[in-house]
């Protein structure tokens, strides 16, 4: 499914009243399009551009926190929630336990999980630290140790701003700053129109890096290397996130739109994760985790 | 000299060592402003209000936060690296706006998922009795 597709499904509407939006300071934007379509305000649009604030700039927890509210939205309308108590409450006391010991332990409103009630092998994190995982993820851990790594390396994806880095590229905080700073007064209907569009088009494009695309191999890397880190230092063993990956690997089927398309193949991870681990850790199973694991995946 | 950096969440714990593991101390709100008094690790010592205590430093920011920006802070906060204003940029009200044009985005089950809170105590015994031991603090 291409961005545009998956947007139409998720999307009704011609967007946000941009006017209102600039006078709250608010504004994506896509900076070539909006200056084709508006090339007499191009000389203001650039001193704009050049006299960008730092302040104005910077996406500070609380933007990270309404940019993953909408992306945790629109995840929540493509997928139903599993809403089983005992499940739930489980995975977010492992998962908020776990982020505590991550190198972003502090959102703004912190990390929530939930699990989605669908068969694919699939998991998600938004820059506001709301973490899903599907029931087939869960199917792919044997114990609470597996489970651990799976939402490490999604705190690992927040913790990184993979979501975030790939909206700057877009250098939507510089269009963000262009509208404050100018204010309503220099901008036709039509750009305004153009812009509003441009801003649901980048909430698409998050969601479809996150949910058809994926990252890049490297951020992929960086989230399984750090994922194994918190992994330590909460006292699990990383091997638990290799033992998960061999499942997944059984599991999974070619050509799907879940982890199938979205991740580096299993073995290509479980080669890079063994060369970190070498011999230090072994896999020892821990008797006093196994009861509440499988109490709360009963059903699953 | 002091310096002072403000709470950048919405609301954090001062704890009597740097860790989740510390004992509570006191919380602390978004935009407070507090003076730091010396830093471990990614930990920062802060005074609020006369208790000294620990918080993680991704709670902090060394910008001040205007809690309220009138139009002025707009230009003000341009010109200068040592300010951030609340509510700026995608906010509350664009949330609003966005879900009047898109109905169907959940945001009722965001707002459910964000009410899973677990205390310091749950972690502490959910640590225990999965016989974990963290490495900074023992259970």
């Amino acid at each position: 499914m291409n961005r545009r597709s998956f947007l139409r499904i998720s999307l009704t509407g011609a967007g946000l009243t941009a006017s209102s939006m600039l006078l709250q300071g608010f504004g994506f934007g896509d900076i070539s399009s909006a200056l084709n379509s508006a090339t007499k305000y191009v000389d203001s649009a650039t001193k704009s551009y050049n006299a960008v604030s730092k302040a104005l700039e910077d996406i500070t927890p609380e933007q990270e926190y309404y940019i993953g509210r909408t992306i945790g939205a629109i995840v929540l309308e493509k997928f139903q929630p599993y809403e089983h108590a005992p499940t739930i409450s489980y995975i977010n006391i492992l998962g908020q336990t776990l982020s505590r010991f991550s190198d972003l332990p502090e959102l703004y409103d912190g990390y929530h999980f939930m699990v989605l009630d669908s068969p694919e092998i699939n998991a998600f994190a938004t820059p506001s630290g709301l973490i899903f995982v599907t029931r087939g993820m869960l199917k792919c851990c044997s114990d609470e140790n597996s489970l651990a790594a799976v939402l490490a390396h999604e705190i690992a994806h927040v913790q990184h701003k993979h979501g975030l880095q790939s909206i700057e590229k877009d250098r939507i905080t510089k269009a963000t700053s262009i509208l404050a700073l100018e204010g309503t007064k220099n901008f036709a209907n039509s750009d305004i129109a153009s812009l509003t569009n441009t801003f649901e088009d980048s909430i698409g494009d998050i969601t479809s890096t996150m949910i058809s695309s994926g990252y890049s191999r490297s951020f992929e890397t960086e989230a399984d290397e750090t994922a194994v880190m918190i992994l330590q230092r909460v006292g699990y063993n990383g091997q638990g996130l290799i033992e998960m990956l061999k499942v997944m690997k059984k599991n999974l089927k070619p050509g799907g739109m879940d982890f199938a398309k979205t991740h580096p193949s299993p073995e290509s991870r479980i080669e890079n994760i063994s060369n970190i681990l070498g011999t230090k850790d072994k896999l020892v199973t821990n008797p006093s985790q196994t009861l509440r694991f499988q109490t709360a995946m009963k059903g699953v | 000299m002091t310096t002072s950096q403000s709470v950048q969440v919405r609301s954090s714990q001062l704890r009597k060592s740097p860790s989740f593991l510390g004992k509570i101390i006191s919380t602390v709100h978004y935009g407070d402003r507090l003076a730091v008094l010396e830093t471990k690790d990614s930990w920062l010592k802060v005074d609020a209000r006369g208790n000294q205590g620990w918080l993680h430093s991704s709670a902090m920011t060394a910008k001040e936060i205007v809690l309220k920006p009138h139009a002025g802070d707009i230009s003000k906060a341009a010109d200068s690296d040592e300010i951030a204003l609340a509510g700026k940029g995608f906010n509350r009200q664009v949330e609003k706006k966005f879900r009047q044009r898109n109905a169907n985005a959940n945001f009722n089950m965001v707002d459910k998922m964000e009410k899973s809170s677990v205390s310091q105590e749950e972690i502490e015994a959910f640590l225990r009795a999965g016989n974990l031991h963290p490495t900074g603090g023992e259970v």
